[in-house]
C-alpha cells in the first residue's frame, strides 16, 4: 500500500457524510429526487444520446461543467486537426491512431455543443507553441506526441474532477463515457514518448483551476 | 446544525432505500452475485461497490494466473506491462475489499477453463474482453452511486481500466485505431456503458462460486 492508496481510503471514510460542507449538502439535496428516479428505472443508457443530454433545462452548475469540458475538447480537436493535416509530421504507422483520436475529439465537441445549445461557449483562440516554447509542435513528431499525451492526461483528470458536480444527473454517464475515451487516448499515446500507458493503480483528479492553469499557455 | 435539520446521512439513507430496491429488484439479473448483493445491502452504494469488487476479483485472479503461467513467446515488455496491470487489479480488489469491510462479498472462485493460458491470443483476447467489460461496467454504474466520495473512487479506477484496455489493444493490434478505442467507442465519441444486468451475464461464465445470500450473513 502506498500513500495514494491511503488517500483513496481516506476518501471513503464512512464518516465523511458528517463533515460535508453546506454547499455540497445543498447540491445533494437538489439532486436527491432525480437520483431516486434514476435508481428506480433501468439504467438510462439513453443518456448516451444528445437527446437525453439536452432533455430539459440543464442546471447552471451542469452548464458550467459542460462548458469547461467543451473548452478542453475544442483545444484537443483543434490540436489534432492541425496535427493530422501537417505534412510529414505523423509517421505512417501512427496515422490511424491520431486520425481516430482526432475523430473522437471532434465528436466530443459536437456532442457538448449540441447539449449546451445556445449556452455553449465559443471555441478559444489557441497557440500550441505556447508562446514559442513548443515551436516545432507541428514539425517534430516527438513534440507533437508529448503535447498529445499531456492534453489527454489532462482531459482524464479534468473529467474525473468534475464527476462529483454531475452526480445525480443524467449527464454523468455521458461524461464518464467521454472520460474513459480520453484515458484510452492517453494510454495509446504515452508509449510513443517512452512512457507506460498507465501511471498507477489510481488516476488522480484535477480541479477546474488546476486544469485551466495547465491549459492556459495554449490558449492565445 | 439544529435537531430538525436533516443530516446528509439521513438523506443518503432515504435515497439508499430506493437504490437498494432498484438494484435488488430490477437492475440485477437472477445471478449468484446479484442474489448476494441484494441480500445483504446496507445501502445501494454497498451493492455497487460489491459489484465492482466482484469484477476486480475476476480481473485480479486472471492476471495473477497470466503472470504465474506466462503464455508461449511472451516478451519482456509484455511481461512487464501485464505484471503492472496485475498489480493494479490486485490493488483495486484489495482497496474495495477494505472499503467494504464486513459488508464485502466473499472471495469468489473463478472458472478459467475456457482460457488457454499458454496461448497469447487466448490470454490477450480474454484480457481485451475483461478490460472493456470493466470500463463499460464502471461507466454504467456511476449513476447508481449516491455518495460522491464513492463516485470519486470509481472514477479513479475506471480510467485505469481504460488505460489497460488501450495497452492490451496495442499488444493485439499495434498503435492503431484499436488502441485509441476504435471498436469500443461509438460515432459520438462515447465509450461503452452497461448496466449490471448486462455485465453480470458476461462475467458469469468465469465465476464458479455459487454466492448465496446465506454466505453473506
Amino acid at each position: 500500500m502506498n500513500i495514494q492508496d491511503n488517500f483513496i481510503l481516506d476518501e471513503i471514510d464512512p464518516d465523511l457524510g458528517e463533515r460535508i460542507d453546506a454547499g455540497r449538502r445543498n447540491l445533494f439535496a437538489r439532486y436527491a429526487a432525480p437520483a431516486i428516479a434514476l435508481g428506480s428505472a433501468p439504467l438510462l443508457l439513453a443518456a448516451a444520446s444528445t437527446e437525453a443530454f439536452a432533455a430539459g433545462a440543464l442546471p447552471q452548475k451542469v452548464v458550467d461543467v459542460l462548458n469547461f469540458a467543451l473548452t478542453l475538447e475544442y483545444l484537443e480537436a483543434a490540436f489534432y486537426k492541425m496535427g493530422n493535416e501537417a505534412n510529414g509530421l505523423i509517421p505512417s504507422e501512427y496515422r490511424a491512431l491520431f486520425h481516430t483520436i482526432g475523430g473522437h475529439e471532434t465528436a466530443h465537441v459536437a456532442l457538448l455543443k449540441s447539449a449546451l445549445g445556445a449556452a455553449a461557449v465559443k471555441a478559444p483562440a489557441v497557440d500550441f507553441t505556447a508562446g514559442g516554447k513548443y515551436a516545432d509542435v507541428f514539425s517534430n513528431f516527438k513534440t507533437f506526441a508529448t503535447l498529445s499525451a499531456t492534453f489527454e492526461d489532462l482531459g482524464v483528470a479534468a473529467y474525473k474532477g468534475q464527476a462529483g458536480n454531475l452526480a445525480g444527473t443524467a449527464v454523468l454517464t455521458t461524461a464518464l463515457q467521454i472520460h474513459s475515451v480520453e484515458a484510452r487516448h492517453a494510454s495509446a499515446v504515452r508509449p510513443l514518448i517512452g512512457k507506460a500507458g498507465y501511471i498507477s493503480a489510481f488516476d488522480k483528479p484535477k480541479t477546474k483551476a488546476q486544469v485551466l492553469a495547465a491549459a492556459k499557455p495554449f490558449l492565445a | 446544525m439544529t435537531d430538525f435539520t436533516p443530516t446528509r446521512r439521513h438523506v443518503l439513507k432515504w435515497t439508499g432505500v430506493a437504490a437498494t430496491l432498484a438494484v435488488a429488484g430490477s437492475v440485477l439479473p437472477n445471478f449468484g452475485i446479484s442474489a448476494a448483493l441484494a441480500a445483504d445491502l446496507g445501502s445501494g452504494d454497498i451493492g455497487v461497490l460489491n459489484y465492482a469488487y466482484a469484477l476486480e476479483q475476476l480481473e485480479a485472479a486472471f492476471y495473477t494466473q497470466v503472470i504465474k503461467t506466462p503464455y508461449k513467446g511472451i516478451t519482456k515488455g509484455e511481461r512487464k506491462m501485464l505484471t503492472a496491470i496485475r498489480d493494479h487489479e490486485v490493488t483495486h480488489r484489495d482497496t474495495l475489499k477494505k472499503a467494504l469491510g464486513k459488508k464485502a462479498i466473499p472471495g469468489l472462485e473463478v472458472d478459467f477453463s475456457s482460457i488457454d493460458f499458454t496461448s497469447r491470443a487466448s490470454v490477450l483476447g480474454t484480457a481485451d474482453v475483461f478490460e472493456n467489460l470493466g470500463v463499460a461496467a464502471y461507466n454504467g454504474a456511476g449513476q447508481l452511486i449516491k455518495e460522491v466520495a464513492y463516485l470519486a473512487v470509481a472514477g479513479s479506477i475506471v480510467s485505469v481500466e481504460a488505460r489497460h484496455a488501450a495497452v492490451i489493444a496495442e499488444m493485439l493490434h499495434g498503435a492503431g485505431k484499436e488502441a485509441a478505442g476504435g471498436g469500443n467507442v461509438d460515432m459520438k465519441g462515447l465509450d461503452g456503458a452497461l448496466s449490471p444486468a448486462e455485465v453480470l451475464p458476461k462475467a458469469a461464465p468465469f465465476i464458479k462460486t455459487p454466492v448465496t445470500a446465506n454466505a453473506l450473513v
